[in-house]
């Protein structure tokens, strides 16, 4: 509980006091301004909107690449399942932020990734994977991948083999036994990926910033530009109160249709 | 010893990229003078330190390579300083923009206290340099200890946001244009280009300084940047909006654009004279644009917490002759001390025909600053942080 108040509650209370001054840095007074949540809300709903739709998207591809992947390690690696594991964790020995400047690198304009596309006409002569909302969205799910990929090891490598036997014994078909016995008892761990990637997706702003341009900023990067740049704190405090709100009543409508017992595992 | 210790504890933690955070009381370690915005002037009877932390930007000084290149063969500035009087001098290129280095040491300024650096550098086009000083987060300079400061060209001697140059002294300046990489690009020679072009399309830097950017489109536009109206505000921010929503802007870049231009990502981009200069890329070039360019100086001032005779001492010493013209030459931007061309021909023959360095009358004929009333608007800063949609 001490814990909590101490690194949850308070920044909270201050953040929220800072959300309702007004005035100009330095010289912020408490006013129970209001109207920072509306204006905020109004002049930044695009970038909101935009954050969910990319952590959305970015979700989903976590969840269709990482489900094969951590299926098969929890399956079929046998002996070798703790290497494949590492090799998913491995990407953490390096900072998040070095990992994102590389792909700066894979994906530039010049670059051999980009070179090779246009030799084959995925990409006209001109075009480009640096700057757009592809190279945002593929960042964010590259460097969130491993918090989908672990939860769903996890749950997947405790379901019984021999369900999986008796649901054949059913004459059930390797579809159906998929569908109907592993897919549902993995669900825990589909729901614990999921969160743990769309939440801080949401908020992220490393990629947008680094492989994005202006028409693809999110909420994160109003956020720090309005605390690094305009010095605007009560209008940043109020879109941090906003983007966690808006979490949170993602998160009820969410637990709502999964059944909330699947949220505390 | 004191200092010894503190100073590797932060080129450790620099090296951890955390030196902002760590170094806190670093100078009230070393003796500085750890608060109140000094008014002792004069008689100073504190000794200097072994080491000075300097904040700078990037491309902003003489290196190796730089002298190289203007075939001066005389170790670096910093590294003469060093054998004159002994000092250390730790050089940190950590500011890429105004803004983002005035938050990040703000906090701790607000509260009295140092933030590790004896020197810091803010331009004149931005609206931080005048809050330093009005906020007496700077230091005053020990002017006992800057005999050069005689050396001063009359036009600086006079700045609006430090009537009497107690708190700031140019380090340089330097005039906004366009660059391209001839790789990659025709040449690009006015802003309209710039935003209109469709082969650039996607890949056009622009500054994320308000002056800067706004002040080159203004004179695209017609208007006056020295004296900025709501009309010729609207119309510029319009411009600056389209070039956005039509994906030809790629990015709002601080002083991070050089590496990206040379790459190739960026085919043209809003770009400082002589950053191009130092980057040494036979493909990338600058130029000003049809319509003109803004031209603006950064200033050095003494942070709360700064030893005031080290930074003085060190400022006396650039504001030397022969130091200055070194320095003009290597880092090619344009320095504020009388005489520098003569000392600088010394130096070498050929540097006379030096462009960025020395810009002959008919570019500075070009040059126009901006209106330090559009800078401080809070108004105007705020539309510009939404056409960056942020």
């Amino acid at each position: 509980m001490l814990w909590l108040a101490i690194f949850f509650l308070v920044p909270m209370v201050f953040l929220g006091y800072q959300s309702l001054q007004s005035g100009l840095f330095p010289h912020f007074q408490f006013t129970w301004e209001f109207s920072n949540f509306s204006s905020a809300l109004s002049g930044y709903h695009t970038q909101l909107i935009r954050s969910f739709v990319y952590a959305g998207i970015a979700t989903l591809a976590c969840l269709v690449l990482a489900y094969p992947l951590a299926y098969w390690i929890a399956f079929r690696a046998g002996p070798w399942r703790n290497l494949f594991l590492l090799f998913i964790v491995a990407p953490f020995f390096v900072t998040y932020l070095v990992r994102t400047l590389a792909w700066l690198n894979i994906l530039a304009d010049d670059g051999p990734v980009v070179r090779v596309l246009r030799d084959i006409h995925v990409l006209g002569p001109d075009g480009r994977l640096l700057a757009t909302t592809f190279a945002v969205v593929a960042g964010i799910t590259y460097n969130f991948l491993p918090f989908m990929a672990l939860p769903l090891y996890v749950s997947l490598e405790q379901i019984d083999p021999r369900l999986l036997e008796a649901s054949k014994d059913l004459y059930a078909s390797s579809t159906q036994a998929f569908l109907r016995v592993t897919v549902p008892l993995s669900m825990p761990g589909i729901v614990a990926g999921t969160l743990l990637t769309f939440i801080p997706a949401a908020g992220d702003f490393i990629n947008a910033a680094l492989l994005g341009t202006p028409n693809q900023a999110m909420i994160g990067n109003v956020i720090q530009a309005k605390f690094l740049d305009s010095l605007d704190y009560p209008t940043a405090a109020s879109l941090s109160f906003i983007l966690m709100a808006t979490i949170l009543v993602l998160l009820l409508i969410y637990a709502r249709i999964v059944g909330s017992e699947k949220l505390t595992g | 010893m004191n200092e010894e210790m503190t100073r590797a504890q932060l080129l450790r933690r620099g090296a951890a990229g955390a030196a902002m955070l760590s170094v806190p009381g670093l100078l009230a370690a070393c003796g500085g003078s750890g608060g109140g915005g000094g008014g002792a002037g004069g008689a100073t009877t504190e000794k200097l330190n072994k080491v000075l932390n300097f904040a700078n930007w990037p491309y902003y000084i003489d290196t190796p390579q730089t002298l190289k290149a203007a075939g001066i063969h005389k170790p670096t500035t910093l590294k003469q300083f060093t054998q004159k009087t002994g000092i250390k001098i730790n050089y940190y290129e950590e500011i890429n923009d105004n803004p983002g280095y005035f938050a990040k040491v703000q906090g701790r300024l607000s509260k009295g206290q140092g933030i590790g650096r004896d020197i810091i550098v803010s331009t004149d086009n931005d609206r931080f340099l005048a809050e330093y000083i009005e906020n007496k987060w700077a230091q005053k300079l020990d002017k006992s200890l800057i005999p050069n400061i005689k050396n001063l060209i009359p036009a600086q001697q006079h700045p609006p946001f430090d009537p009497h140059r107690d708190y700031a002294l140019p380090w340089a300046s330097g005039m906004d244009g366009i660059a391209w990489n001839d790789k990659v690009s025709d040449p690009v020679t006015s802003v309209k280009q710039l935003f209109e072009d469709p082969k650039l399309k996607g890949r056009v830097g622009v500054w994320n300084s308000m002056g800067d950017t706004l002040g080159l489109v203004m004179l695209e536009n017609g208007d006056d940047p020295a004296k900025v109206t709501d009309a010729s505000f609207n119309r510029a921010i319009a411009r600056v909006q389209k070039a956005v929503s039509s994906g030809q802007i790629r990015k709002f870049y601080g002083n991070d654009y050089a590496p990206v231009l040379a790459k190739g990502d960026l085919m043209a981009t809003m770009a400082w004279s002589g950053d191009i200069a130092n980057l040494a890329d036979p493909h990338c070039h600058w130029g000003v644009p049809t319509h003109g360019g803004i031209i603006w100086t950064d200033n050095m001032i003494i942070p709360l917490g700064g030893s005031v005779p080290t930074a003085s001492t060190y400022m006396n010493f650039m504001y030397g002759p022969i130091i200055s013209a070194q320095w003009a030459l290597g880092a090619n931007y344009i320095s504020s001390v009388k005489e520098v061309k003569a000392s600088a021909v010394k130096l070498d023959p050929k540097a006379a025909s030096n462009d960025l360095t020395f810009p002959p009358d008919k570019t500075l004929a070009q040059m126009h600053q901006n209106d330090p009333a559009m800078l401080r608007n809070p108004d105007y800063n705020k539309k510009w942080l939404a056409v960056q949609g942020e």
